[in-house]
C-alpha cells in the first residue's frame, strides 16, 4: 500500500502545486490581478473536485489537462452566472461582452504558450520594485508556487501571521499602485528582470542555507526557485544571458544539496563534502546553462558566480581547486558589488589562492560584519591555519555567541575542542 | 457476501493547500486500490458540497442537510463484506480518521425472497 502511494505521488509529483500556480497566473490575467482571491478560489475549487472525483474513480489519462479544463470551464461559468464583465480585466471584459466570444477567448488563454505567458506577468507582478523584497518572495510563492502561508511560514521558520502579513502587504501594494499583470518591454525589462532574478537568488539561497531541520522543505524552496528560473530561460522575451547564468549558478549549487547535508542534518563545509554524492546531471546542466549564457556577452555577477560554482564543480577535491582563478572571480565580483559578504568570500579564497596570513589580513579590513558569525569564524579558521591555536579558540567563542542555529554551534563546538588539543 | 455502504462524513479542510490535497488524494486511491485488490470494493461516488433539502411536498426547500463541515458527506462506498465486523475492518485505510473525518457503516437490504 505505501508503495502504491509512493508510485501516485512519484507519477504526479507536486501537480497540484505546480499546476495551481499555473492555473492562478492565467484566471488572473483573465480576471485582472485585482481579483487574485477569486482566481484563487477557482482554482481551490477545481483542486477540490479533482481530489473528489480522482479518489473515487482513479487517475485520467492527462491529470494536469483534466484541472486546466474544469477550472476553465469554472471561469466560464463565474463570468456567465452573473455576467461580471465589470469585474474581469478591461482587456478581457471587451472582448467578452459578447456571448459567443467567452469560450474561444478563455480557450485561448489556456494555451500552451499562453500559459507561460501569464506565469511570466505573474512573476513580474509578485516581483515588482514596489513591492518589499521579503514580500516579493512570500507572494510568489502562494500564488506561483502553490504553498499556502501555513507551508511558508513553516519553510522560513517564522509564524503564519508574519507571511500573512507579508503577503498582505504585496497585495494592498499591487492595488495602490495600480501593478498590472504585463511583462515589461525594452529598457524597463533588464531592471525589472533583475528584481526577479534577485527574488529568485534570494529564494534559493533560503532553501539552499537554511538550517531547517527537514530536507524536503529546504529541497522545495530551491527546486521552486530553479523552476521558475527555467521558466525565464524559456521565454524569448525574459532569456537574456543573465538568466541563464542563474539558472547555472543554481544548478551547479542544488547539485550539492545532498552532499552538504548528513544523515542528522549537520552542515558538510564544501571542504569535507564527499563528491561522489554530487549530482552530475544538475552539474551538467550547470556547464550547459553557462555556455548559452556566454552570448551575446553580458556581465552580471550571476556569471561570475556561477564560474565561480563551475570550478568548484570541476575540480576533483578541495585541495585541486583552481583557487587562483576562483579568487580572480572574487574580485571581478566585489568590484561590481563591494559589500561585505562577497568580501568575506573573496578573503576565504585567498587563503587558498595566496596564503591564510594574507586572507587574514583582507578579513580584517571587511566593515559590517561585527555581528556575523561566519566572520569571527573564518578569522578563527585563519588563526587556527597559522597555528595560533588559543587566538583562533576566541574568535571561534565569538561565534558561538552570535549564532542560534543548532547545526552551526556544533560546528564551532568541534573547531574550540580542536584548538584544546 | 453482504453488501455495506460507507458514508463519509467530514475529512480534509476545504482550506487545504493544494500539497496537502494531492497527499490526501493519493492516500484515497491507494485505500481504493487496496479494496479494489481484495475484490471488496463495489462502486462509490464523491459529492459536492453544498445541497438542498426538501420537505413537504415542495413547499419547503432549504440548504443542507448539513452545513458543518465535519457532519458533511463527501460521498460513499459500496463494499462486499460477511459481517459488519468484516465491513468494519475494511475502514482501516480510510485518509481522514486524523482530520476528524468519520464513516457512518450501514447494511444494504436485499430484497430477494
Amino acid at each position: 500500500m505505501i508503495k502504491c502511494e509512493e508510485d501516485i505521488s512519484k507519477q504526479i509529483d507536486h501537480l497540484f502545486r505546480h499546476e495551481s500556480g499555473k492555473m492562478v497566473a492565467v484566471l488572473s490575467r483573465l480576471l485582472g490581478i485585482n481579483h487574485l482571491e477569486t482566481a484563487q478560489d477557482i482554482v481551490q475549487d477545481t483542486l477540490l473536485q479533482a481530489m473528489g472525483t480522482w479518489a473515487y474513480n482513479g487517475l485520467p489519462e492527462n491529470p494536469a489537462a483534466w484541472l486546466m479544463k474544469v477550472a476553465k470551464n469554472k471561469a466560464i461559468d463565474y463570468i456567465r452566472r452573473e455576467s461580471r464583465f465589470a469585474a474581469i480585466s478591461p482587456k478581457y471584459a471587451y472582448l467578452l461582452q459578447s456571448e459567443l466570444a467567452i469560450a474561444p477567448v478563455i480557450n485561448n488563454l489556456f494555451l500552451d504558450q499562453e500559459i507561460a505567458d501569464s506565469q511570466l506577468r505573474m512573476i513580474f507582478a509578485c516581483c515588482h520594485p514596489a513591492i518589499p523584497q521579503e514580500s516579493q518572495i512570500a507572494l510568489t510563492l502562494k500564488t506561483l508556487c502553490g504553498l499556502s502561508v501555513h507551508e511558508i511560514a513553516h519553510a522560513f521558520l517564522t509564524s503564519e501571521e508574519t507571511i500573512a502579513k507579508r503577503i498582505y502587504r504585496a497585495k494592498e501594494k499591487i492595488k495602490a499602485d495600480q501593478i498590472e499583470l504585463e511583462a515589461p518591454q525594452g529598457a524597463a525589462l533588464i531592471l525589472r528582470l533583475d528584481v526577479v532574478l534577485k527574488a529568485l537568488y534570494l529564494l534559493f539561497n533560503e532553501g539552499y542555507n537554511s538550517s531547517h531541520t527537514e530536507k524536503i522543505i529546504r529541497e522545495d524552496l530551491c527546486m521552486e526557485a530553479i523552476r521558475l528560473c527555467l521558466l525565464l530561460t524559456a521565454h524569448p522575451s525574459t532569456n537574456l544571458p543573465r538568466a541563464k547564468a542563474l539558472l547555472s549558478l543554481l544548478c551547479f549549487q542544488a547539485s550539492r544539496l545532498n552532499a552538504r547535508v548528513d544523515d542528522k542534518g549537520n552542515i558538510i563545509l564544501l571542504k569535507y563534502q564527499d563528491r561522489d554524492k554530487w549530482h552530475r546531471p544538475l552539474i551538467q546542466k550547470g556547464f550547459d546553462y553557462l555556455d548559452a549564457a556566454a552570448e551575446p556577452f553580458e556581465e552580471s555577477p550571476y556569471h561570475l558566480e556561477a564560474g565561480i560554482a563551475s570550478l568548484h564543480a570541476a575540480a576533483p577535491s578541495f585541495e585541486k581547486t583552481d583557487w587562483k582563478t576562483i579568487y580572480h572571480l572574487y574580485e571581478l565580483l566585489y568590484k561590481m558589488q563591494p559589500n561585505a559578504v562577497v568580501a568575506l568570500n573573496k578573503a576565504i579564497a585567498s587563503a587558498y589562492a595566496i596564503s591564510s596570513a594574507n586572507a587574514l589580513k583582507e578579513l580584517q579590513q571587511i566593515k559590517g560584519l561585527e555581528q556575523h558569525h561566519l566572520y569571527y569564524a573564518s578569522i578563527g579558521e585563519m588563526y587556527f591555519d597559522m597555528g595560533k591555536n588559543s587566538t583562533a579558540k576566541d574568535f571561534f567563542n565569538k561565534a558561538l555567541l552570535l549564532t542560534s542555529s543548532a547545526v552551526e554551534k556544533k560546528l564551532l563546538q568541534q573547531k574550540i575542542s580542536l584548538c584544546e588539543n | 457476501m453482504e453488501k455495506f455502504m460507507l458514508i463519509f462524513h467530514g475529512g480534509i479542510s476545504p482550506d487545504s493547500s493544494p500539497e496537502e490535497m494531492q497527499a490526501n488524494m493519493g492516500k484515497w486511491l491507494a485505500w481504493v486500490d487496496k479494496l479494489v485488490k481484495e475484490e471488496k470494493y463495489a462502486g462509490g461516488e464523491a459529492l459536492l458540497p453544498g445541497g438542498k433539502l426538501v420537505k413537504g411536498n415542495l413547499s419547503t426547500i432549504t440548504d443542507g442537510p448539513y452545513t458543518e463541515g465535519k457532519e458533511v458527506v463527501g460521498g460513499y462506498f459500496i463494499v462486499n463484506a460477511a459481517s459488519y465486523d468484516d465491513a468494519i475492518s475494511l475502514c482501516d485505510g480510510y485518509p481522514d480518521f486524523s482530520t476528524g473525518g468519520s464513516i457512518q457503516v450501514r447494511q444494504v437490504m436485499k430484497f430477494d425472497m
